[in-house]
């Protein structure tokens, strides 16, 4: 059979699994050790699983509506096909910020901020010039430097957590 | 009326001091500025400067969040009038005639009634604000557990009949929400919930946590994907004053824009958008000669523009009173109040009386500079149109980068902002607003504690919902709504709304 609007289709799949799974976490897997479950409580006395359970519930039968529909729907051609991702930025801004997010305790936001403004800069679908970027970086963690660590103060390490540098160099101690 | 004058005078007396002027100033300056900026709206921007307030006092904090609020609501006009984009989606409907005008060589003026006309808007915002809440206030302390769950219904229900798009996708969205927000420690059983033993989830998910990675990354890989095309209207800004003919053709349109626009905002969900979109509506419908429209008229701009800045004002009224958002924005001021340690609800009126009346008197501040940002300053926020977003994006990223790492000084928060900026973008590409996740994220536990309250002084007994008289009128509300919505004829009509601004 083939299913008329696989948007659709597809976004209630989704919705269905994602209530389908806090519900079952909620109440537990008999003979699962890994997932016990929480107690469920009695009306008056509520438990930690009663209302993610329903909520869970209430939502995997919205999915699987918005998913019959789907699947029901007239075909919807062009509006209703699956999207295509756009890979090439997805993988470089997001991969840029998880590489920030590992690195930072040990490089120090000087580090991690200038490669993450780099490998954002090359997910550029429209291309990029690695001179500006390279000039881009600098400035901008020259800039939250200033504004975030010594104005705000906020605790971001700036320099790698080696004794030596956070003694010798001043800037880095914020 | 006495009483209203003293508490402004209270308010006056906070928003007044040189320290709080300052931070409403550099509020409204950051607001515009991101504002005027496509392709980065309010949510992001108040997530990644929510660290920065952290060392001020709550009061300061407060008022400085609000004025990047509304400061944003309005620079995104600006955008819209000289490059055809829309700052914020709640000025889409200022492109139309906005856009029209500065291709007629109207450009200054343009800007001209969209600042006044919104600084009217503002200043009766503020006195609305004034006179409604106390009353309100007061109301809301009467309400049980059961009415506050039964109004939390109404209010997420509201706010996704008002919205635009799929109306059960919306209501999904509504309840991933709150499940997301019961990740983490559950208060009264002390268990930790969904948290698969990471230790960094016993806390639960922070709000700028995932306002950053749906709103901020996922917009920036949105904008990408789709390359940049514009054409900027840089030259010959000049007029910007209106003369007499002018005033007289927008004063109807502004206070008819202001009316709409205030009365919106208050309902949940209703928001900038919906009072823009609505006032265009209405004048096109009211014009002698609606074939103007789309042309450069300037009502086109006056009206809208007073209405977003009017509703982005009053939907400050159920945070204030009631401690419920209204819109995402409003979610994120709840988170922004939670962090400075004040419990949102009716009590913040009596128990903070300076920060209740500081914060409403700051918006009236805020407006008055904004004017004086906007008029004078205009060649400024030009400049900013023509900076390149290959340049935008890296800042906007590592900003967020920081502001995400500095709320809690952790670093899987980041990871985890990135998996939401992949699962916001996945939500934006199977055409599901994200927008509803944010309010029901916060509404979640404030849902699950008055739901157990109220069932534990009803000894398990449902019905309580359906007995207490306010719960009840309010439950009768949200499914009247509901049944509205679904009826075929106003179905039409509501799609109506949204659609007819299309060009």
């Amino acid at each position: 059979m083939k299913i008329g609007h696989p948007k659709n289709f597809w976004g209630g799949v989704l919705f269905a699994v994602i209530g389908g799974a806090f519900a079952l976490i909620a109440k537990g897997v008999p003979g699962l050790a890994s997932l016990p479950g929480y107690s469920m409580g009695t009306p008056a006395r509520m438990g930690p699983a009663f209302f993610p359970f329903w909520l869970g519930v209430i939502l995997f039968g919205l999915g699987v509506m918005i998913a019959v529909g789907g699947l029901r729907h007239a075909d919807a051609g062009e509006a209703g096909r699956f999207p295509k991702y756009h890979w090439k930025p997805i993988l470089y801004i997001l991969g840029a910020v998880v590489m920030f997010g590992l690195i930072l305790k040990w490089t120090g936001m000087l580090i991690a901020g200038f490669l993450l403004v780099i490998v954002a800069s090359i997910g550029n679908p429209e291309g990029y010039k690695m001179r500006n970027v390279v000039l881009l970086a600098a400035g901008l963690v020259t800039f939250c430097a200033l504004v975030f660590v010594w104005g705000l103060k906020l605790p971001l390490p700036l320099c790698p957590p080696v004794e030596a540098l956070q003694s010798s160099i001043p800037f880095c101690r914020g | 009326m006495g009483e209203l004058l003293s508490n402004l005078y209270l308010g006056f007396g906070v928003a007044l001091t040189l320290q709080n002027v300052m931070y409403c100033f550099i509020g409204v300056m950051l607001g515009t500025m991101i504002g005027v900026l496509p392709g980065i709206g309010p949510i992001a921007t108040i997530s990644m400067l929510l660290p920065a307030t952290f060392v001020l006092p709550p009061v300061s904090a407060l008022i400085m969040l609000a004025g990047i609020y509304y400061g944003a609501s309005y620079g995104g006009s600006t955008t819209a009038i000289l490059v055809n984009l829309p700052g914020e989606v709640s000025s889409v409907v200022t492109c139309l005639d906005g856009y029209q005008m500065a291709r007629q060589g109207k450009a200054g003026k343009a800007l001209g009634v969209a600042a006044l006309g919104s600084f009217f808007a503002g200043s009766v915002a503020t006195l609305l604000i004034a006179a409604f809440a106390p009353p309100l206030a007061e109301l809301a302390l009467k309400f049980g557990p059961a009415d506050y769950f039964s109004l939390m219904v109404l209010g997420l229900i509201a706010a996704v009949v008002l919205a635009h798009g799929s109306l059960i996708k919306a209501i999904a969205m509504i309840i991933l929400g709150l499940l997301v927000g019961l990740v983490g420690t559950d208060v009264n059983s002390g268990v930790a919930r969904y948290s698969f033993g990471l230790p960094e989830l016993i806390d639960g998910i922070g709000i700028g946590t995932i306002a950053m990675g749906t709103f901020g990354f996922s917009e920036i890989i949105r904008n990408l994907e789709q390359g940049e095309k514009r054409e900027v209207f840089t030259k010959s800004i000049s007029g910007l004053l209106p003369n007499w003919e002018d005033i007289k053709q927008c004063a109807w349109p502004v206070i008819r824009g202001t009316t709409l626009g205030a009365a919106l905002g208050i309902l949940p969900g209703g928001g900038p958008t919906l009072g823009s979109f609505s006032a265009y509506t209405l004048e096109k419908k009211m014009a002698k000669d609606p074939s103007r429209f789309g042309k450069g008229a300037i009502e086109g701009v006056a009206a809208p523009e007073s209405a977003n800045n009017a509703a982005s004002q009053t939907s400050f009224i159920p945070l204030l009173t009631l401690g419920i958002p209204s819109n995402p924005v409003m979610a994120l001021m709840i988170g922004a109040m939670i962090i400075h340690g004040i419990q949102p609800g009716p009590q913040i009126m009596t128990a903070k009386p300076d920060l209740f009346w500081g914060m409403i008197a700051s918006m009236w501040v805020g407006n008055f500079l904004l004017v004086i940002l906007n008029l004078p300053l205009i060649g400024m926020w030009v400049k900013l149109l023509t900076l390149e977003y290959r340049y935008l994006y890296p800042s906007i990223l590592i900003f967020c980068c920081i502001g995400v790492y500095s709320i809690n000084n952790a670093s899987a928060d980041v990871l985890m902002a990135a998996l939401f900026g992949f699962i916001g973008y996945t939500f934006i590409k199977l055409e599901v607003e994200p927008a509803p996740l944010l309010l029901g994220f916060v509404l979640g536990p404030m849902m699950e504690e008055n739901l157990r309250r109220a069932l534990l002084l009803s000894r398990g007994d449902a019905t309580v919902f359906f007995t207490r008289p306010i719960s009840l009128s309010l439950l009768c509300v949200a499914a009247f709504l509901l049944v509205l919505v679904a009826l075929p004829a106003l179905k039409k009509k509501r799609e109506e709304a949204f659609v007819e601004v299309a060009p």
